[in-house]
């Protein structure tokens, strides 16, 4: 539904250059929710905005719904009307919401139709319809200053859909608000993409927010995409951060010759009493050292990190069985002796 | 002088000065408003960004903005005849009345609008709309408190230029208060002018900042409203400070 490729952008201000983007290349299904996520000036802004090109890539393509954005002209800062056309089927949600003060809310959902052209009419059939399907019906005559943080975003979130978007790209939405807030209007992006089968593209810099509702997350760092793909796949990725950020277990080693793993569970592996087969059948004694379970995306997960007796050497019988069993095994303070399959995404 | 006597020459000196505020003032909004939002339109940065166009304008409106009434009035003699057949009388006055105000109004629209947030442009145009969108439906509208303050400002200042006006014959209170009072020692009439005056321009100014802070407190922003300000001609805008830094 949204895929880049090679997306760079440099910005230049007095002089210096800052390379904000650098050569990414991102794939999004049509119906899923994406996260990127990603430290204080990865970048994560400058993709979002170049997404629908409010900022001009320097290099590189955006195509949207099949459409390539880039290719469409708008010399300058100024969008030719046929990115326009395209920026109108594109929703976007604010992390400062954006709302016209001087508008009350029903008017602030209307104004995208207005650009629209829409008759007054459907304008007040479509932003009441969409009101009441953001919980704020009965709040459409009021202005943005009497609204809450959360109800502000459902304003913001109600607007952006005016347009019937196929695709909603949402700027750290959820960063103004309180946890509870927060929790809410996740919820409410997830069932607009379930019930609307809309794209959701989200940028966040706190691990939770992909972790409640996305079905794919990237990692950003100093512009570039370092990890990516559907949860399910990086939690299986050996190595990846974005898992272990995900899923932090803790728990160090508790002596010199000991071996810590890190075992993790999928699907149907978590229910299964692997733990103390393992010790009845090799006979050891194991330590849990601290374990999480939890749903990513949808998925049951879990994580343990155990302690074995003796060095890796000494283990490689016991680790064998755990992989045998279907399980994701990492070993903690040692490379990974699987190859890190960085997980690349195919352009569609 | 008695009352009746000064009544009719009061009542139309009022009249004459209304006119020619009233006029100026619609022909500085109507010229100052699209200068102001071109001006910050133009600007680095911004939506039609165009450093030339920005430098020029600019120039021409410090220049304008900077220059004493009188010389204004005296320089633009050629181009009022011009315009109105003559140089004296009311109607002749409005002219460099209206052009002294232009850009006196063109910078405080620039100051106001440069206030409006840039989210809302960015959020505007992520929804299809172009420059004259962002012009129509946020620019405006957004500022307008800040608009109206402005516009009281100009309305003010330009009573202060009538009474300059009147010196060369355009009538008015400012006519009336040098003729009567200062010519002819006619204190009576002076001061009943200067009550006049002082009425006319508190009801203007409570009228604007009425409008002003009913709009500013339903768009909920905080703070006592947009404050009545005067910046007087030598005084560099705000804007042009704020371009410095
Ligand atoms: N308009 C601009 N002009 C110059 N540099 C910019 C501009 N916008 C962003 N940058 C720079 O580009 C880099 C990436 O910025 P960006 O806003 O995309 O980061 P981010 O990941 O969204 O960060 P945050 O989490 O703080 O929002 C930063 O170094 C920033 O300073
Ligand atoms: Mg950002």
């Amino acid at each position: 539904m949204i895929t880049t490729s090679g997306l760079t952008k440099v910005y230049s201000s007095r002089g210096r250059e800052i390379t904000a983007l650098d050569g990414v290349d991102l794939h999004v299904r049509e119906g899923e929710v994406y996260g990127v996520i990603g430290q204080s000036g990865a970048g994560k802004s400058s993709l979002i905005r170049c997404v629908n090109l409010l900022e001009r890539p320097t290099a590189g393509t955006v195509t949207v719904a099949g459409q390539d954005l880039t290719a469409l002209a708008g010399r300058g800062p100024r969008a030719g009307r046929e990115l326009r056309r395209a920026r109108s089927r594109i929703g976007m949600v604010f992390q400062h919401f954006n709302l016209l003060s001087s508008r009350t809310v029903q008017d602030n959902v209307e104004l995208p139709l207005e650009i629209l052209g829409k008759s007054g009419k459907e304008r007040s059939r479509k932003a009441l319809e969409l009101l009441d399907l953001v919980g704020l019906a009965d709040k459409s005559r009021a202005y943005p200053a009497q609204l809450s943080g959360g109800q502000k975003q459902r304003v913001g979130i109600a607007r952006a859909l005016a347009g019937d978007p196929k695709v909603l790209l949402s700027d750290e939405a959820t960063s103004a608000l309180d946890p509870e807030t927060t929790r809410s209007i996740l919820q409410l992006l997830r069932d607009l993409n379930r019930q609307l089968g809309l794209t959701v593209l989200l940028i966040t810099h706190e691990m939770d927010v992909v972790k409640s509702i996305c079905d794919s997350a990237a990692l950003m760092e100093k512009g570039r995409v370092v990890e990516s793909g559907t949860v399910s796949e990086l939690l299986a990725t050996p190595g990846s951060e974005l898992a272990a950020a995900l899923f932090p277990v803790g728990g160090d080693a508790s002596g010199e010759d000991r071996t810590v793993v890190d075992v993790t569970f999928h699907g149907e592996s978590a229910t299964r009493p692997v733990v103390s087969q393992l010790a009845r059948t090799y006979n050891i004694d194991i330590s849990i050292l601290g374990a999480a379970i939890d749903t990513v995306g949808g998925l049951q997960v879990g994580r343990m990190r155990i302690e074995l007796p003796g060095r890796y050497e000494d283990n490689v019988v016991p680790i064998g069985f755990l992989r045998e069993q279907g399980l994701q095994i990492d070993i903690v303070g040692r490379p990974t002796d699987r190859q890190p399959l960085l997980v690349k995404e195919g352009t569609k | 002088m008695n009352w009746s006597e000064m009544r009719p020459l009061l009542s139309e000196a009022c009249w004459d000065t209304l006119y020619m505020v009233g006029w100026s003032t619609f022909i500085a909004v109507v010229g100052g408003l699209p200068l102001g939002i071109l001006l910050v339109l133009t600007d680095r940065g911004g939506m039609l960004q165009n450093v030339v166009a920005n430098k020029v304008i600019g120039q021409v409106v410090n220049i304008t903005r900077s220059m004493p009434f009188i010389i204004l009035m005296v320089a633009l003699m050629g181009f009022t005849r011009w315009v109105t057949g003559t140089t004296i009388g009311r109607e002749a006055a409005i002219v460099p009345l209206a052009i002294g105000a232009i850009p006196f109004f063109a910078r405080l629209v620039e100051t106001a609008v440069r206030e409006v947030d840039d989210g809302l442009v960015e959020a505007v145009q992520s929804m299809g709309g172009n420059t004259w969108t962002v012009v129509r439906k946020v620019l405006v509208p957004e500022s307008l408190p800040s608009l109206i303050s402005s516009t009281t400002t100009t309305v003010v200042a330009l009573i202060g230029y009538t009474a300059m006006a009147g010196t060369v014959g355009a009538g008015g209170l400012g006519d009336i208060a040098i003729r009567y009072g200062y010519q002819r020692f006619d204190t009576q009439l002076m001061w009943i002018t200067v009550g006049i005056l002082a009425v006319v321009i508190s009801a203007i100014q409570f009228a604007g900042d009425f409008a002003a802070r009913a709009l500013h407190r339903r768009a909920g922003r905080s703070g006592p409203g947009p404050k009545l300000r005067l910046p007087r001609a030598k005084e560099p805008a705000a804007a042009d400070v704020s371009k410095a830094a």
